[in-house]
């Protein structure tokens, strides 16, 4: 099946403009946040346009800084696909063609978290300096199998974060990212021949049965840990 | 609302980082959104808002309704089609295990709040099931339609747990659309940005196949 599957993953209708109207054109998240300033009130962490101080954030997570993390793994994806087609290791074109398609999703959303940082107000983090020789040294499947990992732990990361999001503009923009992880994830998966969790011959999977699992943070952050110099 | 654990142990077990019920803010906004809406005539906020009436019930209900769909539709399906490969036999019935799964798990989230499950409609799936590549055209178009209507939705969820559960249902919906797309020689992820719907075009893109 994979061979021929992902023969078509060249197919790119531009997102890029329904992903800024989805955030509601220029201006949009300042004119939310004066929204949200009108309604709740009392937070002003959400109905600002400046980080607010940590004094502020308490035990939950700035929108800002959930974004900056975001970028960070967005960053490391983009990183490791460019790296994977420089490196020559892929071969088939079929491999290569997903290689370039994913790694150029991965830049889309480091553009678009750059720009959502910057409208609010933010500071966007510079790009991790990233470690996949290790990785890559093992060869191809072991660099095909990392890759579905961090897809899989994007998508999870993504899911941990969506409850701690206050600006809902922001929160439909990490959903509309969350699933475009986990589809890399599931195809990764199928790629590199994982099995349902009850094993078999059936390639593919969806390592977390009916229900995705979140992960935080800090565990998101040391499973990446490897792959950053 | 919302504090009681969710009935699904599934669910249950999920918890989303820093969750922080108070500091949520839609809370408190949604309710009185309406007198802001001038204010609010921005983007997905809105268009949640008029859609759902607000309520995180309506919106578990609306999701109920979509798997109730998909659960019937692959149930079908496996006892159907035919021409299926062992592999897309086998994705077939793991898709319709987990779409019950998810109708059971909706529905007890559903009654854990205090509401009352919509019954399960009466579909209709005309041709789907005559032809492997209509099933799977289908399938293809269900799934991507399932992971648009949960995106679409899920800003306007006032409950961090109900947003959990949504969160984990419509990440294992996108898994399901890639898988799908796959095996149609289709592109997984067709787009950086998956789409968001609302719930008026999502029920539009569904009514063919609901009788009643």
């Amino acid at each position: 099946m994979t061979d021929s599957a992902l023969r078509e993953l060249a197919d790119d209708p531009s997102s890029r403009k329904r992903f800024f109207k989805m955030l509601g054109g220029a201006g949009a998240v300042s004119a939310a946040t004066v929204f949200l300033a009108a309604c709740g009130g009392d937070d002003d962490e959400a109905a600002s346009d400046s980080p607010p101080p940590a004094s502020a954030v308490d035990n939950n997570k700035s929108d800002l800084e959930i974004l900056n993390y975001a970028l960070t793994l967005e960053f490391l994806e983009a990183d490791f696909y460019a790296q994977v087609i420089d490196s020559g290791m892929v071969k088939d074109p079929k491999v290569v063609t997903i290689a370039k398609k994913f790694g150029s999703t991965e830049q889309e959303h480091v553009d678009a978290l750059t720009a959502t940082i910057k409208k609010l107000g933010g500071k966007p983090v510079a790009a991790p300096k990233s470690n996949f020789g290790p990785t890559f040294d093992k060869g191809l499947m072991a660099t095909l199998e990392a890759a579905a990992d961090v897809e899989n732990l994007g998508a999870a990361a993504y899911l941990g974060q969506a409850g701690s999001i206050k600006n809902k503009e922001v929160l439909a923009a990490a959903l509309a990212i969350h699933t475009v992880e986990a589809r890399h994830a599931a195809a990764l998966n199928e790629l590199v021949g994982r099995g349902f969790g009850g094993g078999g011959g059936l390639k593919g999977s969806l390592p977390d049965g009916p229900f995705a699992k979140p992960m935080d943070m800090k565990a998101v952050l040391a499973a990446v840990k490897p792959f950053l110099a | 609302m919302a504090s009681s654990r969710l009935v699904a142990p599934e669910l249950a077990a999920i918890k989303i980082h820093g969750m922080t019920r108070e500091s949520f803010l839609l809370r408190s906004t949604l309710a009185g959104a309406a007198a802001y809406g001038t204010l609010s005539a921005t983007g997905l906020v809105t268009r949640a808002l008029a859609d759902s009436g607000g309520g995180d019930v309506d919106i578990l209900n609306f999701a109920l309704t979509l798997e109730f769909l998909e659960a019937e539709f692959y149930t079908l399906a496996a006892d159907q089609v035919k021409g299926l490969s062992d592999d897309e036999t086998k994705l077939t019935e793991k898709l319709r295990d987990d779409e019950k799964a998810h109708v059971d798990a909706l529905t007890a989230t559903i009654k854990d709040l205090g509401g009352k499950p919509v019954a399960k409609p009466e579909f209709d799936f005309g041709g789907a099931f005559g032809s492997r590549a209509s099933y799977l055209k289908t399938s293809n178009t269900l799934e991507d339609t399932g992971v648009s209507a949960y995106n679409g939705a899920a800003p306007a969820i006032e409950s961090t747990e109900v947003l959990a559960a949504a969160g984990s249902i419509v990440q294992i919906e996108a898994r399901h659309a890639a898988l799908i797309r796959l095996v149609r020689n289709k592109p997984p992820a067709p787009s950086a940005f998956d789409k968001a719907s609302e719930m008026e075009a999502v029920l539009a893109a569904v009514k063919p196949f609901i009788k009643a």
